[in-house]
């Protein structure tokens, strides 16, 4: 399998804080990839150099056989990129509908069409019912799956989840997780996400990389990765003890 | 609520507009002289607020210097027209795109350079009045002595050259407004459209899903500042005169956006609303005011100000989206 996305030895420094030390790994095409590590390990860094929020001071980043490191957000985007904000943040005024049609409108000039595609995507994330209420008044885990079928909407090939667990029931996370593996199997989307809830993690990733201190300290499969001493240590500790 | 795209209620909406459209059509029938000067008033109000409305309501984009655009436009028109004879029409060819590079000029420096929010306000400002004094000292333009336009007295309407009645200026205007309201009508619910309110609503999100936010944003300020640059002509043959101090003042640039203000920013209606609002009260309360003998310098500013407080308090979305939901032109949200 070939890398869709690859990072090498991507490092950010903020002053004197190094929150991203030379950083590698690759996402094959079609899978779903997880980032985990505690708070402030760097993974939200990291997740916004890959998304051209911020530019990475050393290494490269390469998105589907070219670099995209230093590109600007939007720009990301069209080359197939699509991501979801950690703390939501969909077009607040706008019905559920027009959040997802904006996002429908980069590879679609017809509003029609793009509405049309955007009514698919509201009832693949159970939203359908909803469409014409304003994002600002859903709740929590409607706004993060809102924000999901926004960005599906620009048909990217690679999906970038920050925390989209985060703040879910588990009855609300399991059906997240079933949602965003049925769009990996169908459809082959690659998924990389940035994730707290190990429950969510074990149950969809194919490969973890775990950061501490800005440094990869292990990558692997789920299984391999939760038994790693150093993981253990690092991030676990408190609750394998 | 800022409406978004959902208008919903086409029929309805038809209607309304159908019967507001005849009952303009045939007030130069039914009303006197002043009221129909009261008319033009509202209804160059409601087409200025139209076009700064495309600007802010639509993109988010404070401006509060359009005086600028109404002011250049004017110039060009009555330079073109008293010195090289060439109409008005010809002229809103010229002032267009002249416009449109000046917005340009503006959009480009603010958002090239990050300046956004108060600070973008703050520089629309400071280009009006940089405008402002330049004309009042550049000789070409004859300085502070202004520009006059020829009045003769004609026997027959003009409409080529905008030479006559009020009621043939009365119409110019509302066919004017017509027009900008159908063109924003079709630009709201236009790809342009939706890209404008995702920016409005939050720009870091709006780059997230590809939207080339600089380019959008540009296209918005230059849209906004042709449209506005009839108002200019229109307001150079209409009063006939053009004065530096008068055009490009800063309380020019505030008038404009009240009435859009006080009907409801970012949605159609609300600047025809505001302007209806805000115009025809305030004429109403000044002629009234000198029927009972009373002359009160400001009592008209005076007056803006509480009906803004009045929205801004009462109101805050504008006196139009809480007027639709009660006449049922709305879909319903929540």
């Amino acid at each position: 399998m070939t890398a869709l996305l690859s990072l090498d030895a991507v490092s950010k420094r903020f002053r004197g804080l190094l929150a991203v030390d030379h950083v590698s790994f690759a996402v094959p095409e079609g899978t779903i990839f997880a980032v985990i590590g505690p708070n402030g390990a760097g993974k939200t860094t990291l997740f916004n150099m890959i998304a051209g929020a911020m530019t990475p001071d050393e290494g490269s980043i390469t998105f589907a056989g070219k670099p995209i490191d230093g590109l600007p957000a939007d720009a990301v985007c069209r080359r197939g990129i699509a991501r979801t904000f950690q703390l939501v943040r969909p077009f607040p005024a706008l019905s559920a509908e027009d959040n997802v049609t904006i996002g429908a409108l980069l590879n679609r000039h017809d509003v029609g069409a793009a509405q049309q595609r955007a009514q698919e995507l509201l009832r693949r994330l159970d939203l359908f019912d909803k469409r014409h209420r304003r994002a600002s008044a859903l709740t929590l885990p409607d706004r993060k799956r809102l924000e999901v079928a926004r960005a599906l909407a620009t048909e990217p090939r690679l999906l970038l989840l920050d925390e989209v667990m985060a703040g879910l029931r588990p009855t609300e996370t399991d059906r997240m997780v079933a949602i965003l593996r049925a769009l990996n199997r169908d459809s082959g989307l690659t998924i990389l996400l940035i994730e707290h809830v190990m429950r969510a993690v074990m149950a969809l990733a194919s490969r973890v990389l775990v950061l501490n201190h800005g440094t990869a300290i292990a990558e692997g499969a789920p299984e391999e990765v939760v038994r790693d001493p150093a993981v253990v240590q690092s991030y676990l500790g408190a609750e394998a003890e | 609520m800022r409406a978004g795209l959902s208008a919903g209620e086409p029929r309805r909406i038809a209607i309304l507009l159908a019967a507001l459209l005849a009952a303009l059509l045939a007030a130069p029938w039914v009303v006197n002289d002043y009221l129909l000067t009261v008319l033009i008033l509202i209804l160059y109000f409601a087409y200025t607020g139209q076009a700064w409305n495309v600007m802010m309501g639509f993109a988010g984009q404070l401006s509060l210097g359009h005086a600028i655009y109404v002011g250049l436009a004017g110039y060009v028109a009555a330079m073109l027209f008293t010195r090289l004879g060439v109409g008005p029409w010809l002229g809103l060819l010229a002032a267009i795109p002249i416009a449109a590079a000046c917005g340009a000029i503006i959009g480009f420096l603010a958002f090239r350079f990050g300046v956004a929010g108060v600070y973008f306000a703050i520089l629309t400002i400071a280009f009006a009045e940089f405008a402002r004094i330049g004309f009042d000292n550049w000789g070409f333009v004859n300085a502070s002595s202004g520009l006059f336009l020829s009045v003769k007295q004609y026997g027959h309407n003009d409409l080529w050259q905008l030479r006559g009645d009020p009621t043939m200026f009365y119409y110019v205007i509302l066919a004017a407004s017509a027009l900008l309201f159908a063109l924003c009508h079709l630009l709201m619910r236009s790809r342009v459209g939706y890209f404008w309110l995702a920016i409005r609503e939050d720009e870091e999100a709006a780059r997230a899903v590809g939207i080339d936010t600089f380019r959008y944003k540009m296209y918005a300020v230059m849209v906004s500042a042709a449209v506005t640059s009839f108002a200019g002509v229109f307001y150079a043959f209409f009063y006939n005169n053009l004065f530096p101090e008068q055009v490009f003042s800063i309380s020019r640039s505030i008038e404009i956006i009240l009435g859009p203000i006080i009907g409801g920013v970012g949605t159609l209606f609300g600047p025809i609303l505001g302007a209806f609002v805000l115009t025809g009260l305030a004429e109403a309360l000044s002629s009234s005011m000198s029927a009972f003998g009373l002359e009160l310098p400001g009592a008209t500013q005076v007056f803006y100000g509480v009906c803004l407080l009045f929205v801004v308090v009462a109101l805050p979305d504008g006196v139009w989206p809480p007027l639709a939901r009660r006449l049922g032109v709305t879909k319903r949200q929540r």
